[in-house]
């Protein structure tokens, strides 16, 4: 990549100005003239049928505007079609503690608060459904949904012939997983603020990572024709995965505005946002892989159970997660995938950082590690010998393109001095190692259409002056920094000298939105080719207007013309002026489409991306034996990212991703008491803080994908991934102890330790895995080129 | 403490203003003077997003009834630019990425510019040590941490 002047410069983000002087308005910050507050009562009950909501108490204090229940709600909603099995307010039962049943409107938050105390809910209580265990078990239904009893979904493929390539194989291990369930915690309390006006139409600006899903869930539940309805992201405080769903508080918030002819704004309580949670399943996992004498791959078969709350969510896809990308890193030429999701009574999970992949490579990648010891192997060597090679198709039907994961793992080994380091540091300290792939974008949409997955529009002023309308959504990834930086590149300007219009259903083009890692991938594209329909006009008319030809007409440092001849050359706002003059109205538009890559079988639309990241982290750590505590020293986190658009970016999200990566493998878990969270609150759930974050040493890895914009693929979601096993590694170089459970909280170290010095194998977690008829097998035949 | 008029000055300007005893901080700055560039993250003290300056000490300003703050001086984040002058850290935060989702970066800014103030050269432990209240689920801190150092450094 030559001549790129903006792309591969680091450089600060294009709302940085706002954000360190307090203007950024989120939504919580919003002010309207006359506005109420709303706030949301929740269930006391784990799973209980409504016998009765009395509001009469509530609607009779002074300050109050409405009330609302589920009845005025009836349409049931959920961000998948599959799975349209939520209701704003509960309608006739409830199904986890903290489920919204009722809602009220006032006019301050006092008001609020005493009229929720006075709404009286009589519930029928119903036998509660905790754990994986209990609902495959139970002959209590928590819903109508799913597949029967407690089952939501079931899966179950195989790809090649597993019983074969065990019968191959030289050595076979059958391992348990359990990976806790954990939440998103951003630091911003969801937040919508909602207006109705007497022309009919509504808006509602809300802390949401998908306002075109929100809007169609809205024309839906609202029951009102979406070119009435206006849905505004405001910038977003941290989502993670957790804003992605369509929310009760934001249909609540839109149904009292109407209701009352005022806006309204509910802010979740830090309580509320536990509860309404769409975080990390807990995955209950068995592997069985077999390996020939040099540590290949024969075969693997992976069953995972996922515990995914009261109602369907992501959860669909999720599952399936659960069993796409093993493939994505390693070459497994038979590969066999079972899974089920169950419903149980506590709230919802749904997707974080890395959706439904993040536990398996937990289980994958310290079975690898586990497989090379029994080998005599070192966790480089088996790793190297199976890696996926660039350009190949994976036995699941995935297209791998662009692929950086040998680079990664020489480049993070040798940074971190990993092969000296392993097996030879002092007694409690260690060095783990794992690796990681993600997608850059779901390669298919949420609902099936023909559309583009994404669009962007540019118009241009007279003056000059350049505005890029696009619904991607900023949730703190930058995602308006990458677009204004593509469009700067394309158009010879700075990102600076753009306005930037962004996640407003009514004046941005269709964006799906801020998940799956695809803004960069696919609005960038549709940027691109936006800013290329703008340059080429302009092009034409400085040519036109100079007397030069077109093919030497150059874009660069903000003036137009002849690369040679600064004489030849137009300032920005006069070669506008020129196109202008000569087509008219100076706009773009780009769109962008992933190619269709499912595979031949159902499920295949889940895992599919048109490029995958790649990513090898390397954690150091430092453990007490006498008290379980682990601390870590240093990550070294190697990812390739295609093509750095803005370095100063991509390192924030790479440490990101570590920082959250090791939140998770050390101490976070939402954790129930059967049915009730055991700390709802930032007191009890927690976060790393600055003194736990050791130092990260970030390597950016290029390998220019084909048909990534600049060659750029993703880095929000796939530095995660390996963190946690590389941890769970370095725990076992440095004691021992094979904690197979995330998190790997002291408690656990300290009994594997025990388990040692009672002659055991040092293994912590689980042992077992229910016995579970997954449904009927689809069998699939490799792609002919694997 | 009782209910009353209550004069403080905010970001250099004095204020004169109603607070009922349980109103907090939090609630005076962002619902009575529209200071919304502090914010509410957690309703126990414990993510420091509201962190506000008080006589130039960092406090939550969500534990804070506004009736303490009688007298005092309160600065926000609004109130660390010069005009259109940013504050070193502001400079520094912006250009090294330190905000990813920029909500926590209002408390961190204020909880920073009080260790500059105090110790114009803190070291990275002095600085992981006066962050360590401080929540930040974007950045893992680092960005945050070259920020306050090259903020020190423009600082002296």
């Amino acid at each position: 990549m030559t001549g790129n002047v903006v792309v591969g410069r680091p450089g600060p983000r294009v709302d940085a100005a706002d954000q360190v002087t307090g203007r950024t308005t989120f939504a919580g910050d919003i002010d309207r003239s006359g506005m109420l507050i709303g706030g949301l009562l929740e269930s006391s009950q784990a799973h209980a049928r409504i016998l009765s909501v009395d509001t009469s108490a509530a609607e009779a204090l002074p300050g109050v505007r409405a009330v609302l229940t589920g009845a005025d709600l009836p349409v049931p909603y959920g961000i998948l079609p599959v799975s349209q099995d939520e209701h704003a307010l509960a309608v006739d039962k409830v199904r986890y503690v903290g489920e919204p049943v009722a809602a009220v409107a006032a006019v301050d938050a006092d008001s609020v608060e005493e009229a929720l105390s006075r709404i009286v809910v009589e519930y029928e209580p119903l036998d509660a459904v905790a754990t994986i265990e209990e609902a495959l078990a139970s002959g209590t239904r928590i819903h109508g949904e799913g597949e029967g009893d407690n089952v939501h979904r079931r899966a179950a493929l195989e790809f090649g012939d597993v019983g074969s390539g065990f019968d191959a194989a030289h050595l076979v291990r059958e391992d348990v997983y359990f990976f806790g369930g954990n939440t998103h915690a951003a630091l911003e309390q969801h937040a919508a603020v909602a207006s109705a006006g007497l022309d009919g139409r509504v808006t509602l600006w809300s802390s949401t990572q998908v306002p075109h899903y929100l809007h169609r869930t809205l024309e839906k539940v609202l029951e009102m024709p979406a070119g009435r309805i206006r849905v505004i992201a405001a910038p977003v405080g941290g989502g993670f995965g957790g804003k992605t769903d369509p929310f009760s508080h934001e249909i609540v918030a839109a149904k009292l505005a109407m209701v009352t002819g005022r806006p309204v704004k509910i802010v979740l309580s830090r309580q509320q946002v536990f509860y309404a949670h769409r975080g990390r399943h807990p995955v209950l996992m068995w592997v069985k892989t077999g390996f020939d004498p040099e540590g290949r791959i024969t075969a693997m078969h992976f069953k995972s159970f996922l515990d995914g709350g009261a109602y369907g969510s992501y959860g669909a896809a999720s599952l399936l997660y659960t069993g796409s990308l093993q493939t994505s890193t390693y070459r497994i030429p038979n590969y066999k995938f079972e899974g089920v999701r169950v419903f149980t009574n506590k709230p919802p999970c749904g997707p974080k950082r890395g959706h439904g992949t993040p536990q398996p490579r937990f289980a994958l990648e310290c079975q690898l590690d586990e497989a090379a010891a029994d080998l005599g192997l070192d966790p480089v060597t088996i790793r190297r010998r199976n890696l996926v090679e660039p350009f190949s198709m994976t036995v699941n039907h995935l297209r791998i393109t662009s692929c950086g994961i040998e680079e990664c793992l020489d480049r993070a080994v040798e940074a971190s001095d990993f092969s000296a380091k392993h097996g030879n540091l002092p007694e409690g300290k260690g060095i783990g190692l794992a690796a990681g792939a993600y997608l850059s974008g779901a390669g298919l949409p949420i609902y099936w259409n023909d559309m583009p997955q994404s669009e962007v529009e540019i118009k241009v002023d007279r003056g000059g002056g350049v505005t890029v309308f696009s619904m991607a959504t900023d949730v703190g990834q930058g995602s308006t920094s990458v677009l204004a930086t593509i469009v700067a590149e394309v158009l010879g300007l700075e990102p600076s000298d753009l306005a930037m219009v962004t996640a407003d259903t009514d004046l941005t083009p269709v964006d799906l939105g801020s998940y799956s890692s695809r803004v960069t991938f696919m609005a960038g594209n549709a940027a691109k080719e936006a800013a290329e329909g703008i340059r080429d006009r302009v092009i034409a008319a400085v040519a036109d207007e100079l007397g030069l030809s077109a093919d030497v007409v150059v874009v660069a440092g903000g003036r137009v013309g002849s690369a040679n001849d600064e004489d030849k050359t137009l300032s920005w706002a006069d070669a506008v002026r020129a196109a202008i003059v000569r087509g008219g109205s100076l706009t773009g538009s780009g769109s962008y489409r992933a190619p269709d890559l499912a595979g031949p079988y159902r499920g295949s639309g889940v895992g599919i991306s048109p490029a995958y990241s790649y990513s090898v982290a390397v954690v150091e750590v430092d453990c007490d034996s006498e008290t379980g505590e682990v601390r870590v020293a240093k990550v070294w986190l190697a990812h390739d990212i295609g093509r750095a658009l803005n370095p100063l970016l991509v390192e924030g999200q790479m440490e990101g991703g570590v920082y959250m990566g090791l939140g998770e493998a050390l101490f976070e878990e939402q954790a129930f008491r059967h049915t009730l969270h055991r700390g709802p609150s930032l007191l009890d759930y927690k976060l790393p803080t600055f003194l736990e974050m050791p130092p990260v040493q970030s390597i950016l890895v290029e390998t220019d994908d084909p048909e990534g914009p600049f060659g750029a693929k993703e880095v929000g979601q796939g530095p995660l991934l390996p963190v946690i096993p590389a941890l769970a590694n370095a725990v076992h170089d440095a004691l021992g102890v094979r904690v197979a459970e995330v998190p790997i909280t002291p408690d656990k170290v300290v009994a594997a330790q025990r388990d040692i010095k009672r002659g055991g194998d040092g293994r912590f977690g689980p042992r077992s895995v229910p016995d579970y008829d997954f449904g009927r097998l689809t069998r699939v035949d490799p792609p002919g080129e694997f | 403490m009782t209910d009353g008029i209550l004069t403080l000055t905010v970001n250099g300007e004095a204020r004169r203003l109603v607070a009922e005893g349980q109103r907090t901080l939090l609630e005076l700055l962002r619902d009575d003077l529209g200071l919304t560039g502090t914010k509410h993250g957690c309703d126990l003290g414990e993510c420091g997003t509201c962190t506000v300056l008080v006589d130039g000490k960092p406090v939550l300003s969500c534990l804070t009834l506004a009736t303490q703050t009688r007298g005092s001086e309160v600065t926000t984040v609004e109130g660390l630019a010069d005009g259109l002058v940013p504050h070193p850290l502001q400079k520094a935060f912006a250009e090294l990425g330190a905000a990813q989702c920029g909500y926590c970066t209002p408390g961190m800014l204020v909880t920073a510019a009080a260790l500059l103030e105090r110790n114009p050269q803190p070291d990275t432990d002095e600085i992981r040590q006066a962050l360590a209240g401080n929540l930040c689920r974007c950045t893992g801190y680092i960005k945050i941490l070259d920020a306050v150092k090259l903020a020190a450094g423009a600082v002296r």
